[in-house]
């Protein structure tokens, strides 16, 4: 049908919830980007074909959900009403809490979720911290409706935001923005309505409002997890801003390393334009609107808004110089707003219910919630809702599960390669923008990597510093040699040749790329190795003068013995060492000649015996 | 145009608004060090050596701007001379030079490079950083010598290639570190679409594009007893070559590149304003019999159109190849000079024309391609034997220590040193047609062109397209089917223009006289001549040659006596038997990617 | 448009469905603007890879010079103009995956198939990449084979992976 005015989305509604009422049992699978990696798509259709086969279709009801957010753990199922979450649910497991829960009316605990901490299974889903801590806005659908139902959606109160803004003046909508608080959640944090009243006042025949989904960070999967599991709510929110500014056209860029959400929401769009709620007179407000997206190619740099608008115009991915910003010369040279993926999730519920609502979350100048993706050394990797002002403890230990393997934390990374390094001393530190850049850190677009003892920090430095080379885009001298430059000294200290006076050309370099980058991936890029330098600069001293990696991560430093208690003499490792400088009898514990080693490793991976041991 | 008050350095400025904060400091005699941005051509921002400091409205902006990039704004306050702006520039110079080859001795723009002067400016006194560098092979054609591991990414060629010249040949491929400006996949650029323009080499800060040297091989003929040299100088090089020596743009220097010439030891030395006065004859000539058959009734390809450009040529026959019979079968005057050179003047040197090593000093780089194409050859004789640009000739006047500046003028050699003011203006857009009119108008009608002192307005203008129609009334019996017939002619010059004119004739738009040139501004600033800011340099060159050609007696091609002569004694008449053999030419269709090279 | 470009004299004959499913794709998007990378795309999706003969397809048929298309398509990773081999192996070296071991996983694989990063093994079927942060971080390091999503992976897993693809 098409959705003519605001009475329609309510008989949507009403109908959809009137249906889901006749059901016992709902069982909602999971079908983020983690749990498709762990074949959660078998796991659906056994479901959908046992029920049938057991006759229970009109019993119990079967929903494709996207992200639940314990990545880690896929597939995932939460069975209502009992809200029993099971977790590594394979077809088998599925077949025994079908016959099991759903016929028996047994709580299958074994197959629930298990927490570290409490070292128990906590089989209900409102008991288990992972969840209880969090508040979800921008997530607030997401998991916990059909990804592909513009019924659902409704039938969550979606597009009333939208029906709510139409009656709204463009001032009226911006004002509640403002208001509310909200900033910028790509990483800047630049105040939303700020930005949105500046494309208001921009003159321009034509506006265009932008969706920047290219989500390039590593370690970052918030955007992606919004998208996949609740498309229609991106679409309500570029609407909303549509309207605000005066544009008729939005584009999505999203990242071409997600072809899950680009296929989720390329069919949300078909649905919303069949639907009525996407082109012309939406909702009879007159109001005309369209979304295109556009897809990258595998640039990190177009992430940057203003790399992002050419790549958009089917161009290099340059950064151009701003001034002129966006909203003055955007996207086709019109006035263009850009806003992050979770940003634009957060507008439905502070048009609905207000900025004070959604103010009352967070702590000064960092308002509502933050979406993190918790990944690293962490026991519950995966996405993570929680109010601004929470401590990196809390987010890290009680919602994360601490640290894997028993393993000491050392640090959090947080902003990728624009961000910095959080340590031990730190970890009581709010989460909020001001407390995060005041310790050389960021926000970021919330990409939170937790590091373990075994991380060698140098190696870190080196890594994001090979990430951001690989990804710069060669268009200014500072980013294109100066992190070249930078890259090659950090090369030179993992293999244990640097020296001390590298560590002031690293500090030069990074104050000169700062201070002249063109774009802000530039301007960032060193902030990793000024971070670590800051956190960690006995590590990178044991690197140059002790020439050993503390971690015991970087091969060139790193010093292969053989245990002679493990060694059975099997010759195996001196027979593939390519310098032939492990000696010793058959049978008797061999020994490697330090002098020679080249420390290839070889003898390492095939000791079958685990005796070769790398310090 | 309102103004706006800053301050640059704490002293306050008015300017402009709309104007970038380099531009304001510039009129006002401010340095802030450049490299990739270039007036007119290139606006980028990607060096970072312009950075300065930038307070507006009282607060001071996070990070160094890049002063070619940010325009200013009322109550802005820059300063362009603070230690972090000076050590943030040299870091970055030093970044670029860290990958930048350490042969500057060896280096054929070493005293006339960007890089090298700001290293100087900027006093680098040693190399601190190090790391990998470009190690790429020269791309070597017979026109330009590519040495991309002295590519600095300023990005100027591209510019010109893409957004002036709107060919696209040279672009920046991959990205980041291993960025590098080159045809698509690595193509050499012999093999590609290039016209040969050379328009950016004349815009590269360094050595990285330069023409292909010529100078060894005519070292090497002058050096040679049996070969007689002759040098021939274009119409555009005289009010070019002066500037190298530090004499002002536009400087007509003639006399003291013949006199420069002569001390090179070369035999003798002609103007190639002859041969652009042959040229006017033949072309005159051929426009007029193609205009008589298609005013009677008969066959003939209109509009016609100008062939004195080879990149002109070259691009048309990429781009056009079905336009090619609307070209005129004229060779360009350097190359009608010297098919007449090999055998009208061998004749009466009575020396063998393969003895004969004949040298045009150009403008351009395009001639470089030119003088190898099979057809400009009199059995087997090359017609040119090398071209040497202004700079390159300029670069062996400085070898061979001649004081240019001091010296005496002399007078071309007879025979083909006598030219009318109708060929110096070859050298400018829209000269070619006016000297054609000129000549065509008297002989239709026995009467001056009634233009404002032969200026036939606004051929000559710097806009990129210009019209101009011309009605014959009152004609001589022989011409009469053009009687009261208004010709419409075009002018441009660039290829962005030369392809607007090519779509409106294949629209069919009303014209039957066509000159195209094409570098943008005509051959003064073509691809050969000294580098320096375009509309500078175009207007300064062009007021030189404007004011040979109104300080001449003869003014007319056709008046040139030695033309006369020229035909009285071996051509027979214009378009003749004769000159078909040796004034003609044609040409090739090639195709945007050379596949109808070959084909019928 | 020059007939030349409506007839890639290049296309071999096997080839013309392909080049008529490109023109279908560029007519598609005639009426947008600034839709070059997105019939990249479907142009790599179609032929497997970007040879010069379909950049340049692509340029003369959307009023660009090759050498701009070209400049476009090798600034983005995603774009290759070698043909594919028959198993892309992709490790995943995102923050997340680096930190759990993916620098392993890559020695790994280059001892086991015996070429580098970017090389294809003589048989053309496997051919090793690194691949920025697919978004499954939570499952780091993952190994990416074709489309296939491998997580947590460890060194002494990766030839039971290649080994379910020889042969396929």
């Amino acid at each position: 049908m098409r959705i003519k005015n605001v009475n329609d989305l309510k008989l949507i509604a009403d109908q959809y919830n009137a249906e889901l009422k006749k059901y016992e049992h709902t069982i909602y699978v999971c079908g983020g980007g983690g749990c498709i990696s762990s074949k959660c798509q078998d796991t659906k259709n056994f479901v959908d074909s046992y029920i049938k086969e057991q006759g229970l279709s009109d019993k119990v009801n079967v929903i494709f959900t996207g992200c639940m957010g314990t990545c880690a753990m896929g597939p995932v199922v939460l069975v209502e009403p009992e809200r029993i979450y099971y977790v590594h649910v394979t077809p088998e497991r599925a077949k025994d809490i079908i016959d099991r829960q759903i016929i028996g009316g047994e709580v299958i605990e074994e197959y629930t979720f298990f927490d570290a901490n409490l070292n128990k299974h906590i089989p209900c889903i409102d008991d288990i911290p992972f969840f209880a801590e969090q508040v979800q806005i921008v997530l607030n659908k997401c998991g916990k409706i059909p990804f592909d139902s513009i019924e659902a959606y409704i039938a969550k109160g979606g597009f009333t935001a939208v029906a709510k803004a139409f009656g709204m003046t463009q001032q009226q909508i911006i004002d509640e923005v403002t208001a509310s608080g909200l900033r910028g959640r790509g990483g800047a944090g630049f105040p939303t309505g700020i930005k949105w009243s500046a494309g208001m006042k921009a003159q321009g025949d034509r506006k265009c409002i932008v969706c920047n989904a290219d989500e390039g960070d590593p370690g970052a999967f918030m955007d992606r997890s919004a998208i996949e599991g609740d498309p229609f709510c991106l679409i309500e929110g570029m609407m909303i801003g549509g309207f605000a500014i005066g544009a008729n056209n939005g584009y999505v860029y999203c990242r071409a390393e997600y072809p899950v959400a680009v296929e989720r929401f390329n069919k949300a769009l078909d649905i919303a334009r069949e639907w009525g709620m996407l082109g012309e007179n939406i909702l009879g407000s007159g109001f005309n609107f369209d979304i295109e997206l556009r897809i990258g190619a595998g640039a990190f740099v177009c992430g940057e808004e203003t790399a992002l608008m050419n790549s958009i115009q089917g161009e290099r991915g340059e950064p151009r110089q701003k001034p002129p910003f966006p909203f003055e010369s955007g996207l086709f040279g019109c006035p263009t707003i850009i806003n992050n993926v979770e940003t634009y999730y957060n507008i439905a519920e502070i048009i609905n219910r207000g900025a004070d609502w959604f103010a009352q979350y967070g702590v000064g100048k960092s308002k509502g919630t933050k979406v993190f993706a918790l990944a690293g050394d962490v026991i519950n990797t995966g996405i993570v809702e929680v109010p601004m002002g929470m401590s990196l403890r809390k987010l890290i230990f009680e919602i994360g599960g601490g640290i894997t393997d028993g393993m000491k934390f050392k640090a959090a990374q947080m902003g990728g390669p624009s961000g910095g390094c959080i340590t031990e001393k730190n970890l009581d530190t709010s989460v909020d923008y001001e407390s995060l850049t005041a310790l050389g850190a960021i926000m970021g677009s919330g990409g939170l990597i937790v590091m373990g003892e075994n991380t060698c920090m140098v190696d870190t430095a080196r890594f994001f510093m090979q990430f951001i080379q690989d990804e710069s885009c060669g268009k200014c001298t500072p980013c294109r040699i100066g992190t070249k430059r930078m890259l090659e000294i950090l090369e030179r200290i993992t293999q244990g040749k640097g020296t001390l006076e590298d560590l002031d050309t690293l500090e030069e370099l990074s104050y000169t790329i700062k201070d002249t980058a063109m774009c802000g991936l530039g301007q960032t890029a060193p902030n990793p190795v000024l971070s670590t330098l800051a956190n960690f600069r006995d590590e990178y001293e044991a690197h140059i003068v002790g020439k050993t990696c503390p971690a015991h991560i970087c091969s060139a430093l790193a010093k292969y013995y053989i245990d002679p208690e493990k060694c059975k003499g099997c010759t195996l490792c001196a027979r593939n060492c390519p310098v032939q400088c492990i000696s010793g009898k058959v049978k008797e514990p061999h020994v490697i000649d330090q002098n020679k080693c080249i420390k290839c490793g070889a003898c390492m991976t095939n000791c079958k015996f685990g005796a070769v041991i790398k310090k | 145009m309102s103004k706006v008050n800053i301050t640059i350095n704490g002293k306050p400025y008015e300017a402009e608004a709309g104007k970038t904060i380099l531009e304001v400091a510039r009129e006002n005699n401010i340095y802030i060090p450049t490299l990739c941005y270039l007036e007119g051509v290139n606006q980028y921002g990607g060096c970072r050596l312009c950075m300065v400091e930038v307070e507006t409205n009282g607060r001071p902006m996070r990070n160094l701007q890049a002063a070619c990039m940010i325009k200013i704004s009322d109550g802005m306050s820059i300063k362009t001379n603070t230690e972090r702006v000076r050590k943030a520039r040299k870091v970055n110079l030093e970044l670029l030079l860290s990958c930048h080859p350490k042969d500057c001795l060896n280096c054929n723009r070493s005293l006339d490079c960007e890089l090298q002067t700001l290293a100087r400016r900027m006093n680098i006194t040693e190399r601190r950083f190090e790391g990998e560098s470009k190690d790429i092979p020269l791309d070597i054609s017979a026109v330009m010598t590519r040495d991309m591991s002295k590519c600095v990414n300023c990005r100027r060629c591209v510019a010109m290639c893409n957004n002036i010249q709107k060919i696209g040949v040279l672009n920046a491929q991959k990205r980041g570190f291993k960025t590098i400006i080159q045809p698509s996949f690595g193509k050499h650029i012999a093999d590609t679409d290039c016209t040969n323009c050379g328009q950016c080499i004349s815009v590269c800060p360094v050595g990285a594009l330069r023409e292909t040297d010529a100078i060894a091989p005519v070292i090497a003929a002058i050096e040679d007893p049996k070969k007689y040299v002759i040098a021939q100088i274009a119409p555009a090089v005289r009010v070019g070559i002066g500037e190298p020596f530090g004499m002002p743009s536009g400087t007509v220097a003639t006399g003291k590149m013949v006199a420069a010439l002569r001390q090179l030891n070369f035999d003798e030395v002609f103007d190639v304003n002859f041969g652009a006065d042959l040229t006017i004859m033949e072309e005159g000539t051929e426009f007029l019999q193609r205009a008589k058959a298609a005013l009677t009734g008969g066959e003939a390809v209109l509009p016609m159109m100008t062939s004195c450009s080879p990149g002109w040529i070259k691009f048309i026959e990429h781009r056009y190849p079905e336009l090619l019979p609307n070209l005129s079968s004229c060779k360009s005057p350097h190359m009608m000079q010297g098919a007449v050179t090999k055998t009208y003047y061998a004749e009466k040197l009575g020396k063998d024309p393969k003895d004969i090593y004949l040298v045009s000093i150009m403008p351009c780089t395009a001639k470089k391609f030119e003088i190898i194409r099979p057809e400009m050859n009199e059995n087997g004789v090359r017609d040119v034997d090398a071209v040497l640009t202004t700079r390159e000739l300029a670069n062996m006047i400085k070898q061979a220590g001649i004081d240019f500046v001091n010296l005496p003028d002399e007078d071309f050699d007879p025979v083909m040193g006598l030219s009318t003011g109708a060929a110096d203006i070859f050298g400018v857009t829209g000269g070619v047609m006016e000297a054609a009119l000129r000549t065509v108008y008297e002989l239709v009608t026995g009467r001056e062109i009634p233009s404002d002192n032969l200026h036939v307005h606004p051929l000559g203008d710097s806009d990129q397209i210009k019209v101009a129609s011309l009605t014959f009334e009152n004609v001589l019996p022989e011409y009469k089917f053009l009687e009261g017939f208004t010709a419409r002619v075009a002018v441009t010059s660039g290829f962005d223009g030369a392809a607007q004119v090519m779509e409106m004739v294949k629209a069919g738009e009303n014209f039957q006289f066509i000159e195209v040139m094409g570098c943008p501004g005509g051959c003064i600033v073509g691809g050969g001549q000294p580098r320096g800011v375009r509309s500078e340099k175009w207007a300064a060159r062009k007021a030189g040659i404007y004011s040979i050609d109104e300080g001449k007696k003869l003014r007319k091609s056709h008046e040139n006596p030695d033309i006369i002569k020229l035909y009285k004694e071996f051509l027979g008449e214009p378009c003749g038997h004769k000159s078909h053999e040796l004034l003609h030419t044609h040409y090739t269709a090639r195709g945007k990617y050379n596949e109808l090279i070959g084909k019928k | 448009m020059s007939e030349v470009a409506k007839n890639p004299s290049v296309a071999k004959e096997e080839m013309r469905a392909d080049y008529e499913k490109l023109a279908n794709v560029i007519d598609l998007y005639s009426g947008k603007e600034g839709c070059l990378i997105q019939v990249l795309h479907a142009a790599q999706e179609i032929f497997g890879y970007l040879p010069f003969e379909v950049q340049k397809y692509v340029a003369d048929n959307m009023g660009f010079s090759v050498s701009y298309v070209s400049s476009v398509s090798s600034f983005y990773s995603f774009f290759s103009t070698t043909p594919r081999t028959k198993h892309d192996v992709k490790v995943c070296l995102g923050t997340a995956c680096y930190v759990r071991g993916g620098k392993l996983l890559i020695e790994k694989l280059q001892e086991i198939l015996g070429i580098g990063v970017g090389e294809a093994t003589a048989d053309n079927v496997f051919s090793i990449h690194v691949t920025r942060c697919v978004g499954a971080c939570g499952l780091a390091p993952v190994v990416v084979v074709d489309d296939d999503v491998y997580k947590q992976v460890k060194p002494g897993d990766i030839a039971g992976i290649l080994d379910q693809y020889r042969g396929k």
